[in-house]
């Protein structure tokens, strides 16, 4: 389900939008723009939509848009032109006080310098949003410690801001915005300001916050790994515009542009790419009802050493080793059965590049991926993984 | 040469005349209301005086001992003690609570104002480029001017003195509020906006709250100028301390005018100590 459409949204920074608007529909660039007209173009021609329940991160460098994209989104910087949909509500139509009562009920938002007020206790920060909804004064304290409860800052509510650590205080940030339960949750570089280590904790705790609030995050970043990291789909953004919109894998094996490839060939791959995209699906397996003849014919066709045993329904039963294979044919054995080696190390296909590469140190066979049934869906040959890690294409199976 | 020049001599500007004709049509309007309000202000004022005269000196030198105390601690407590002792031994009592009472009233005035156009000030542009040439009029116009228009409209007397003040003392109290809410981090207006408040819960729950250590340095502004006002007002019979000094320079007495010139001090010490010492404490919550 849709949750927020933007629709051709584009704003111009300036007094004279109208010429700058003009120049933008002849196809002038960011840069032309502003040399001819002064008018700085801080979106142009946006247009995505965010499902309900995910996290969609934009990255881009400074001056990419980024922050005036999210700030158009509730409003907070006016847009020249466009439509953004809320649930099926133009909310560039709405009048002020609509607006208000949206910001109020609809969006929580985080900052990257934390924002927090001063003046105002941790727990008056954390209740903020249900003061201006007009909650009445023992029930929002009651939703604020909640809150503070959720994001393991119990203890601390009657400390002031600056009292707490950086990361402590985003924490309390993040806890007002969950406060208001916001169907919307804007994060403006909402971890950039943090510890490396404090971010990479905040990154996890956001995605496991997430796994059980399920709401909708706008994430923005300038951090490539971040957005890899924590989106399930990341829009690049540069110059104001889209670059791409894709999956963390999808931007990783195949970007859109020179720039894009440029940004992702410092990411550390074996940490984003799964299993999934190394799978190689036209192995060939043998039923465990099978003989050890039709088995050795199959393994030397293929030219492999080791072959997998399903049973009927798909589900692993274990490997075949080609000499276990060979001997039981000089033996005249009927069935493979008492051959397989049923002690097999197996992933899922979300699996880590990482998770792969540690069971490959020890493990000389291919890997097995199952699902959650543990149904058979391909192999992961140690080929395939250093040639993903290398970037190398890959045909469908695996090979060079 | 100078032919040429004294045939293009050019006619002195009516100014004065412009000024006289606008301040005579509001006197010949006005004043009726102006008598009426001095009337009752000078007997309030009256009141208060009397009133403190009434009560023995010890009783509110302990009075505001403890205010003093409660407001500014210790040593603000210990000036006051001492300060107010020496200006009740000097036999300036009735004077510093004439001038007390002035000072209060004409700050209490102005801060009234000057804190809500302050605030208009901060939140509109126009109302801004409005009103700050019209402060640095007020603030650089010597103060002695104000005080012949005051004269025909309050009559001679506190009132014309109080109204002299309030005039000359509110402009810091605009301009210090106005900043402070000016001040601001626009990033905390940003969050306020993004959780939907209107511009009066911003106003009041974030804006002013952060900006009340910079309104109170305005007000503390606001009350030193009151009291250099003071002695100038002495000269149309507000009468206090400034009336000594005022005595004292007539009859060419140093050491009265300069009894009366430390009462002064005194005064603004203790007033100063107070409101500064609140103005820190709200800096730091």
């Amino acid at each position: 389900m849709e949750k927020i459409k933007i629709v051709n949204l584009t704003k111009i920074f300036g007094a004279y939008p109208h010429k700058a608007m003009q120049l933008l529909e002849q196809g002038l660039s960011k840069d032309e723009i502003f040399n001819e007209t002064g008018q700085a173009v801080g979106l142009s021609n946006v247009s995505f939509s965010v499902q309900a329940g995910e996290i969609l991160v934009v990255m881009g460098l400074s001056g990419s848009g980024k922050s005036t994209l999210i700030r158009c989104i509730n409003r907070l910087i006016e847009p020249t032109r466009g439509q953004i949909i809320i649930d099926d509500q133009d909310i560039t139509r709405l009048d002020r006080t609509a607006l208000l009562q949206l910001r109020q009920h609809k969006f929580g938002m985080v900052f990257q310098h934390f924002a927090l007020f001063p003046h105002r206790s941790v727990l008056r920060n954390v209740e903020y949003g249900l003061e201006i909804q007009g909650m009445e004064v023992l029930q929002r304290r009651e939703k604020a410690r909640q809150s503070l409860k959720l994001v393991g800052l119990e203890g601390w509510e009657n400390a002031l801001p600056r009292q707490l650590s950086g990361g402590m205080q985003q924490r309390v940030g993040l806890a007002r915005a969950l406060a208001v339960d916001p169907a919307i949750l804007l994060m403006d570089e909402a971890f950039s300001a943090l510890d490396p280590l404090i971010r990479a904790d905040m990154q996890h705790e956001l995605v496991s916050l997430q796994a059980r609030m399920r709401k909708t995050i706008l994430f923005i970043t300038h951090d490539l790994d971040e957005a890899l990291k924590i989106g399930n789909r990341v829009i690049l953004m540069k110059d104001a515009r889209i670059v791409q919109i894709g999956t963390p894998e999808e931007i990783l094996t195949s970007p859109a542009d020179e720039y894009v490839a440029r940004f992702v060939e410092n990411v550390d791959k074996s940490k984003v790419l799964t299993a999934q995209s190394v799978l190689s699906k036209n192995s060939a397996v043998v039923y465990v009802d099978d003989g050890p003849l039709t088995t050795l014919h199959k393994m030397r066709d293929q030219a492999i050493s080791s072959i997998f045993v399903i049973r009927r329904d798909d589900t692993l039963e274990g490997v075949l080793q080609l000499e276990e294979a060979s001997r039981a044919v000089e033996r005249g054995e009927k069935t493979i059965e008492n051959l397989i080696e049923r002690n097999v190390p197996e992933v899922l296909p979300t699996a880590s590049l990482n998770t792969v590469i540690s069971i490959l140190a020890r493990w000389p066979l291919p890997i097995p991926v199952v699902n959650e049934q543990r149904k058979l869906q391909g192999i992961v040959l140690k080929n395939a993984v250093l040639a993903a890690l290398a970037k190398k294409e890959l045909s469908n199976d695996g090979r060079f | 040469m100078t032919d040429v020049f004294s045939d293009f001599t050019v006619e002195k500007l009516p100014l004065s005349d412009w000024i006289e004709d606008g301040v005579g049509f509001l006197i010949e309007h006005f004043s009726v209301l102006t008598k009426v309000i001095s009337k009752y202000t000078e007997s309030g004022i009256d009141l208060v005086i009397n009133g403190l005269l009434a009560l023995p000196p010890w009783l509110l030198i302990l009075f505001f001992m403890m205010i003093a105390w409660r407001l500014a601690g210790t040593r603000a407590s210990v000036l006051t003690l001492f300060g107010l002792g020496l200006l009740w031994n000097l036999g300036l009592w009735k004077a510093t609570m004439e001038t007390l009472t002035m000072v209060l009233l004409a700050t209490t005035v102005a801060v009234a104002i000057g804190i809500p156009l302050g605030i208009m000030a901060a939140l509109s542009r126009t109302f801004y480029r409005l009103v700050m040439p019209v402060l640095d009029v007020m603030q650089t116009m010597p103060a002695f001017v104000y005080l012949i228009p005051a004269i025909p409209f309050f009559g001679l007397g506190a009132v014309s003195a109080i109204f002299a003040t309030v005039i000359f003392a509110m402009p810091p109290s605009i301009r210090l509020t106005c900043l402070g809410i000016k001040q601001v981090p626009k990033e905390l207006i940003e969050a306020a906006d993004a959780f939907g408040s209107s511009k009066l819960q911003k106003l009041f729950k974030l804006q002013l709250p952060l900006a009340t250590s910079t309104i109170m340095a305005g007000i503390n502004q606001t009350i030193m100028l009151s009291l250099s006002m003071v002695v100038i007002a002495a000269m149309i019979g507000a009468g206090g301390l400034g009336g000594e000094v005022w005595k004292a320079i007539q009859r060419l007495q140093v050491g009265v005018g300069f009894e009366a010139g430390i009462g002064i001090v005194i005064l603004a010490m203790i007033l100063d100590r107070i409101t500064q010492r609140v103005s820190k404490r709200n800096n730091l919550e």
